[in-house]
């Protein structure tokens, strides 16, 4: 975004955007500094380089990258501007870090209404705002119509991690706990009641939200007993807990009456034969955490508002297979896997 | 959640398991099947298994229409799609279901036929509206519970004069499965591998009723408990058979009062039998050919069936020689006999009619099964 230009303003109510707005013309700088300064405007973006430059004090950081092709673009608790924002902080808040530069490329599809553009440019910027992170760098791409849908935003986030501080996913020892900063689905129903040969009437909102302050009261809480974090987005909870089970080469064992679940979340899961642990979540994390530690971390994410659900849901144990099982409410046990490629509804 | 947790209550599921147990005599096993996925599922993701007495033994039946569906329909299925003027309308669960070659649905699509996943026939409809120019395919699958909405949908598309619209028609038949797992001579002559009762079909008898289970009971001499697809259903149900194999009755009983008659939809069948007639025989994964277990439209309705109108013919093939799941769906041997099982066949890459969908008797065991074997392998 390194276009100066000052003509006459883009058509923001009624425009779309053409092939020329990503031909490095003027009319690429148009979009570029009527839209997406305004939207993000920080002193970076302001000077208008191909890059942007910023001082970090000794230490370790943390970088991450993610694409967004969320469908449908706007659903409730969301668009996909603010998803991008929160889902690359998150991950470079996992690891412990305090999230501080983000970059963003658009991938734009000919036709697409600058006014949709501008709210999730603006959405992205009240995110960041929000956050205390900058987006200091990005790109303009458009491709011919058919050829993206819509909107495809791909980011990358720096942090700062504390010195001594190495979350890591091997890290989980037998006897930690599991701690769940919330409930599980909002996310991924909320995006379902959208869709558009599915939609349904719902009060479910995403959980969108940046979780780097809730990280920081955890970690003031529980300093080096918390081994690992993860957000669980796509294949949900499940998916989170298989992959740390097989890094740190041991199983998880949950309690399903522990794991909170919204009445209206776990109704639509119902109806489409979907469960809940396989959905995706997207301001919610999951921390393993030395058993001495645990009621301090816990104490402290119940007293954060992103936290105020949060809830023990298991704990780490000794398994050669390294299986994620669950008592169910039953008293009965069942092993939580992956899920197999997409997540598809029964049929009867 | 209401109408869900009255039905999921833990204390009451507690006082149905030490019913069981009590009633159950010490003396013998109890083999009971459980027909549709619907229950498997129940069974499995409640831990149902681990509440009930060692001696009591659940057998996971062939009740997934994705899971029964023969790799020569998927082939005919992927025919169709590669058409370029056909637009195929799929449930979800399908598209993974794997044709004689291990190709599939998904890849067809990936390799660019036209192929949209729909959650009702009425999304077919709508596509059919909404792109008149193309041959829009609706691929029919399921028992009878899915079969009144196509022949609903039949109706509106001839009522609509929707001329681009079709029905690839795969419904099966209940009754007509169970009575060829009972007629099986490893059932009938051996007495190697009986079942001593079936949990009936919930959905399904919604439309059916329980008339049609009653020749069977009395013929097989086998009660069948129609039954719910919650927790608490498919104990109070294993209780009821418990009781009837105690006093020696074979009866069909109805634990799902609350949606299910003698019978059934009077309304809903008669929809079907307007537009479909039965099949001479119709070929079950794992089951092989099974006479009158399929459903195809009426002749004066030939105009919206696909296999007509594109002339498209079933050829079949043959099921893998090393998959058991012929012996599994009828109760004979368990996925971990199958060598197969957890090796080449997985979830992700099924090879078996009990691997296709999370129904399926082999996936539900590989999701939520595998470690109470392990367990009770251990501690015995």
């Amino acid at each position: 975004m390194s276009v100066k230009a000052d003509q006459r303003s883009l058509d923001l109510e009624n425009g779309r955007v053409e092939l020329s707005h990503g031909s490095g013309g003027r009319a690429m700088a148009q979009l570029i500094s009527g839209l997406f300064h305004q939207a993000f405007g920080n002193e970076w973006l302001a000077r208008c380089n191909d890059q942007s430059a910023f001082d970090v004090s000794a230490g370790r950081m943390v970088m991450t990258t993610d694409g967004y092709v969320v469908s449908p673009l706007f659903f409730p608790g969301g668009n996909i501007g603010s998803l991008a924002v929160h889902g690359t902080i998150n991950d470079v808040a996992m690891s412990g870090a305090r999230p501080l530069y983000l970059s963003a490329s658009f991938i734009i599809e000919e036709g697409f209404r600058f006014s949709d553009l501008k709210a999730i440019a603006d959405s992205m910027g009240a995110a960041a705002r929000g956050a205390g992170v900058y987006i200091i760098a990005g790109d303009t791409k458009v491709v011919e119509r058919g050829k993206a849908d819509g909107l495809f935003i791909s980011t990358a986030g720096i942090g700062l991690v504390a010195r001594g501080l190495d979350l890591s996913a091997e890290k989980a020892r037998v006897g930690d706990r599991v701690l769940l900063s919330g409930s599980l689905g909002d996310h991924g129903v909320a995006i379902m009641s959208k869709r558009q040969n599915v939609a349904f009437q719902t009060e479910i909102v995403s959980d969108s939200a940046a979780l780097h302050n809730l990280v920081a009261a955890m970690l003031a809480a529980g300093g080096g007993g918390i081994r690992v974090m993860r957000d669980p987005t796509r294949g949900g909870l499940a998916a989170a807990l298989n992959e740390i089970a097989q890094q740190s080469d041991l199983g998880f064992h949950l309690q399903e009456s522990t794991i909170p679940v919204k009445p209206a979340v776990a109704a639509s899961c119902e109806l489409f034969g979907l469960d809940p642990i396989h959905v995706a979540n997207e301001g919610k994390l999951v921390a393993i955490v030395a058993p001495d530690s645990a009621d301090a971390v816990l104490a402290a994410m119940k007293a954060h508002p992103l936290g105020s659900n949060a809830a023990d849901i298991g704990e780490a144990v000794a398994d050669d297979h390294k299986f994620v099982q669950m008592t169910t409410d039953f008293g009965g046990r069942r092993i939580v896997d992956w899920l197999w490629g997409e997540q598809l509804p029964r049929i009867c | 959640m209401k109408y869900f947790d009255e039905f999921r209550d833990k204390t009451i599921a507690q006082g149905l398991a030490r019913a069981i147990d009590t009633e159950v005599s010490s003396q013998r096993a109890y083999r009971f099947m459980e027909f549709c996925g619907g229950h498997t599922h129940a069974i499995s993701r409640y831990g149902l298994e681990d509440l009930l007495p060692a001696n009591v033994r659940m057998i996971h039946g062939p009740g997934c229409p994705v899971c029964v569906l023969p790799a020569s329909r998927i082939d005919m299925a992927i025919r169709l799609a590669e058409r370029p003027e056909v637009t195929l309308c799929v449930y979800g669960d399908l598209m993974r279901a794997p044709g004689s070659q291990g190709q599939s649905l998904l890849r067809a699509k990936a390799l660019g036929a036209d192929i949209r996943m729909v959650y009702s026939t009425l999304d077919a409809i709508r596509l059919a509206e909404q792109t008149p120019g193309r041959e829009v395919v609706f691929f029919a699958i399921g028992f009878e519970t899915t079969t009144p909405p196509s022949a609903v949908m039949i109706r509106i598309a001839e009522n609509k004069r929707l001329e681009g619209l079709s029905v690839f028609c795969n419904h099966v038949l209940t009754p007509s499965a169970m009575h060829s797992i009972l007629e099986n001579p490893m059932i009938r002559n051996t007495g190697g591998v009986p079942i001593d009762g079936f949990i009936g079909p919930a959905h399904v008898s919604t439309i059916i009723g329980t008339r049609p289970y009653e020749p069977l009971a009395e013929q097989f001499e086998k009660p069948i408990v129609v039954a719910g697809f919650e927790p608490l259903d498919v104990l109070q149900a294993i209780l009821m058979l418990v009781r009837q194999v105690n006093q020696d009755r074979y009866e069909v009983e109805n634990q799902y009062s609350r949606a299910v008659t003698r019978d059934g939809n009077r309304r809903a069948k008669k929809e079907v039998s307007q537009v479909f007639e039965l099949r001479e025989q119709f070929e079950w994964r794992g089951l092989g050919l099974v006479p009158n277990s399929g459903l195809k439209l009426k002749r004066s309705y030939a105009k919206f069936d696909a296999e007509t109108r594109f002339a498209i013919h079933d050829m079949r093939v043959a099921d893998n020689p090393a998959c058991e799941c012929c012996a599994i769906l009828r109760g004979a041997k368990r996925p971990v006999d199958c060598k197969l099982f957890g090796n080449v066949c997985t979830p992700e890459t099924p090879i078996g009619a009990c691997m296709v969908s999370s129904e399926g008797a082999c996936a539900a065991y590989w999701t939520y099964g595998r470690v109470r074997d392990e367990q009770m392998r251990q501690t015995s």
